[in-house]
């Protein structure tokens, strides 16, 4: 049992660290104290910082040599997130291209695709966005109701609206879940598109969540042409692609520094007057702290199996469930010790408090979770669904009627 | 990083399961639970000849002491699949006994090491943040009581006081006892469970699998151990993840039983466990036993390789653990629907076993009080 890198493992690390010893300087403040505060200076200068860390070899560490990656292993993603994390410098600009879109265009690309889109994409030069999730489809993703319509010519007229869109103010290109046939059941009749952000027709507003920050947006789509070139994968397959981007999604959140710490909720309150000597509070922080870090040793184990050459499973999920249920139970906890004043808006935990109620749905529910590992973990049979082998077009009508 | 058990760990672990399969435990604790029932002592299978022959009072011996020399996650191994069919193996008592006697590289070290000497150590908690003494549990209540007096004469120590809820104490033939001399300072001794000045009163409760007693020492008359106070503590921390290992080899026992269940078993025309209300709590059931391994690994971790986490990686893997006991058993009753919480099943066994142990060797709230101690003074978990 070994918590320390293997010898291969400790060489490739230094590497990291000498890297970052000599290029920490240069990394823009993106968050938290010093921030730059204008978004375009602050999207321009991370944008740089991106390209430095793909010449440094810390940025599309999985990626194939062939398109600019570093040919790495997921064990290497992690040791560059915890140098990053250590160094206090951000990763790059775009993580959701380079961590999923990016990934899922070599899986399913067209060699045209490929070669005009992943070298921009890596550098940060055109960041992508996901287009995924809608106001009537989140848990059920396969429900979207936004319509591809192909033209005569082959090209796609795209109408519908998108939601939870990370990023996609400043992104050049955005991946999208649309459905192309309504007449087949909901997963058959999907196709995934790369659609340019700038499109006529393509509107972005932003989603100001309960801190008041707009960490997300709505994006409108209306009439928005692209290409027969624009289909990523295979018409009526997008639930394919969709699935290979949803994995790559496990594994970027798998491999990144977790915030949330049993000893950072300790630190929090171990200095207010009373804390240390009240039971209640050392019953709540003590039971707090054990599920934060049994939670820190499931990753361990994690990538130990990753290690080992394993890919994260559904039960990853449950690192979710444990990770915000504790961390909401610690924003209860700190704002009773601290008072009001933990929820001001500039507070540190007046910023968790708001943000966790919206974390308990993104990237899976707490409730489709435990269904996903009850069913594919415990092999427990699924809820009896009405819509299974039902083409989309009657579903929609039935639940009209 | 490398968690993966190694294919000693894997040998030792079924070596285990398979020397305890030749009992059929479960059956006798419902026998022992039923001769309780009718007032009589219950007559257990003494599976100490089976771990004397397995080597485990010896596992965390080193090898120059007469002892296996094996890490505390191979113990931990062997305490889960004890527990999973509620075999009274008395690890938390004779593997601290026995790390005690180890670090002081005492002369009965390999005697208890060997199972030649039947050893207990009595429960005597180390200070915490909150609590300056080495006390032991209260009768019932909330004070703790004071760890027994030790007059220290060269090598002869007499010990005055009481230890209650010892496990194990009944059929022990020596006591490793931790009493505080007048300073306040840690003493070990070991004590012949014979001496006139020792009254071991036995005493059932619950959980018919699982011996107890109530020690009284009254001018006892024992040897001194030459363990330091770190050794003593640590003995305490030992106890913490056996039981916190015994708590996560029965949930991850019953987790399984359970699924089946709930797979044949219809309602309204459909499987019991397709329905999310119970399905859900299925799925808690697994997300606190694999947080409890976990944390079992982290003891392990933290016992080889950071001795300084040890009290707070122990801590936790008992709150962590007994969380998860507490679950898996009462969800195993609530599956099985209401016979599940008759004599008719085994369930009722495992649920005895859980409320009883959660209130043992400190408790579950004392691990979760002393995980909250070391993270509110600093310590950060690895």
């Amino acid at each position: 049992m070994d918590l320390n890198d293997s010898p291969e493992q400790a060489e490739y690390r230094e590497r990291v660290r000498t890297w970052l010893r000599d290029n920490a300087a240069d990394a823009p403040r993106v968050r938290g104290e010093g921030m730059i505060q204008d978004e375009d200076e602050r999207v321009a200068a991370w944008r740089t910082w991106q390209r430095r860390l793909v010449e440094g070899g810390l940025c599309g560490v999985t990626w194939p040599e062939e398109f600019g990656g570093a040919g790495k292993g997921p064990i290497e993603q992690v040791i560059v997130n915890q140098e990053l994390a250590q160094a206090g410098v951000p990763g790059p600009l775009d993580f959701i291209g380079v961590g999923m879109m990016g990934p899922a265009i070599i899986v399913h690309g067209t060699d045209e695709q490929k070669r005009r889109h992943l070298g921009p994409l890596l550098h940060g030069d055109e960041v992508f966005c996901q287009l995924f999730s809608e106001p009537a489809a989140g848990s059920d993703l396969a429900g979207v109701t936004t319509r591809a319509v192909q033209q005569d010519d082959g090209s796609f007229r795209i109408t519908g609206q998108k939601v939870w869109t990370t990023n996609a103010q400043f992104s050049a290109y955005g991946v999208l879940l649309a459905r192309t046939d309504a007449d087949v059941p909901k997963h058959k009749g999907l196709t995934m598109f790369i659609v340019p952000m700038d499109a006529p027709g393509v509107t972005i507003r932003g989603l100001r969540q309960i801190s008041g920050e707009a960490e997300f947006n709505e994006v409108f789509l209306d009439e928005v042409e692209v290409g027969a070139d624009a289909v990523l994968g295979q018409v009526g397959a997008g639930w394919t692609t969709a699935l290979t981007v949803l994995m790559f999604e496990r594994l970027a959140i798998g491999t990144a520094p977790i915030g949330y710490s049993a000893e950072r909720f300790a630190a929090a309150i171990a200095d207010a007057p009373g804390a240390r000597e009240d039971s209640a509070v050392r019953q709540e922080i003590g039971r707090i702290g054990t599920e934060l870090i049994a939670s820190r040793f499931n990753g361990h184990r994690m990538i130990s199996e990753l290690a080992g050459g394993g890919v994260p499973g559904p039960e990853f999920g449950l690192a979710k469930v444990t990770m915000v249920s504790a961390a909401v139970d610690a924003g209860d906890l700190i704002g009773d010790v601290l008072g009001p004043d933990a929820l001001d808006h500039d507070d540190e935990w007046g910023y968790m408090i708001s943000f966790l109620p919206g974390l308990k749905s993104a990237g899976g529910t707490e409730e489709i979770l435990r269904n996903t590992i009850g069913e594919r973990v415990l092999g427990l049979p699924p809820e009896p669904r009405l819509d299974k082998g039902v083409p989309f077009s009657e579903l929609r009508s039935r639940q009209e009627a | 990083m490398d968690l993966s058990l190694t294919d000693e760990q894997e040998f030792l672990r079924d070596a285990a399961r398979d020397a305890l399969r030749r009992t059929d435990t479960v059956a006798a604790a419902r026998e022992a639970l039923e001769d309780v029932a009718v007032g009589k002592v219950p007559t257990l299978t003494d599976l100490w000849p089976t771990a004397v022959e397995a080597g485990w009072p010896g596992l965390l011996t080193s090898e120059e002491h007469g002892g296996a020399g094996l890490g505390l996650y191979d113990a931990l191994l062997v305490a889960q699949e004890a527990a999973a069919v509620l075999a009274p193996v008395p690890l938390v008592s004779v593997l601290p006994a026995a790390s005690i006697l180890d670090a002081a590289g005492d002369e009965a070290s390999a005697a208890v090491a060997g199972g030649e000497l039947r050893a207990a150590w009595l429960p005597v908690a180390p200070p915490s943040d909150r609590e300056a003494r080495w006390t032991v549990d209260p009768r019932g209540g909330l004070l703790r009581g004071d760890a027994p007096t030790a007059t220290v004469s060269g090598d002869d120590v007499t010990l005055d006081g009481e230890v209650p809820w010892a496990p194990d104490a009944p059929g022990a033939d020596r006591l490793v006892v931790v009493g505080v001399d007048a300073d306040g300072a840690p003493v070990a001794a070991l004590v012949d469970a014979a001496d006139a000045g020792v009254t071991v009163e036995a005493v059932t409760r619950y959980d018919a699998t699982r011996p107890l007693g109530h020690v009284r020492l009254q001018g006892a008359k024992g040897r001194r151990i030459a363990a330091d106070a770190d050794a003593l503590a640590r003995a305490w921390f030992v106890a913490q993840a056996i039981l916190a290992a015994e708590a996560t080899g029965v949930a991850g026992h019953l987790l399984p039983i359970a699924v089946e269940y709930a797979k044949e078993r219809h309602t309204f025309g459909r499987a019991i466990g397709s329905y999310q209300a119970v399905k859900h709590h299925l799925v808690e059931v697994l997300r606190l036993t694999e947080n409890a391994r976990a944390l079992l690994i982290y003891v392990a971790w933290a016992s080889e390789h950071a001795p300084d986490q040890l009290p707070l990686a122990a801590a936790a893997a008992r709150s962590g653990a007994g969380q998860a006991l507490d679950v898996a058993t009462r969800e195993h009753i609530s599956v099985h629907g209401g016979i599940g919480a008759t004599w008719e099943h085994d369930a009722p066994l495992y649920f005895r076993r859980a409320q009883l142990s959660r209130r043992l060797v400190g408790g579950d709230a004392d691990a979760t009080d002393r995980v909250a101690g070391q993270l509110l003074g600093g310590v950060v978990p690895a």
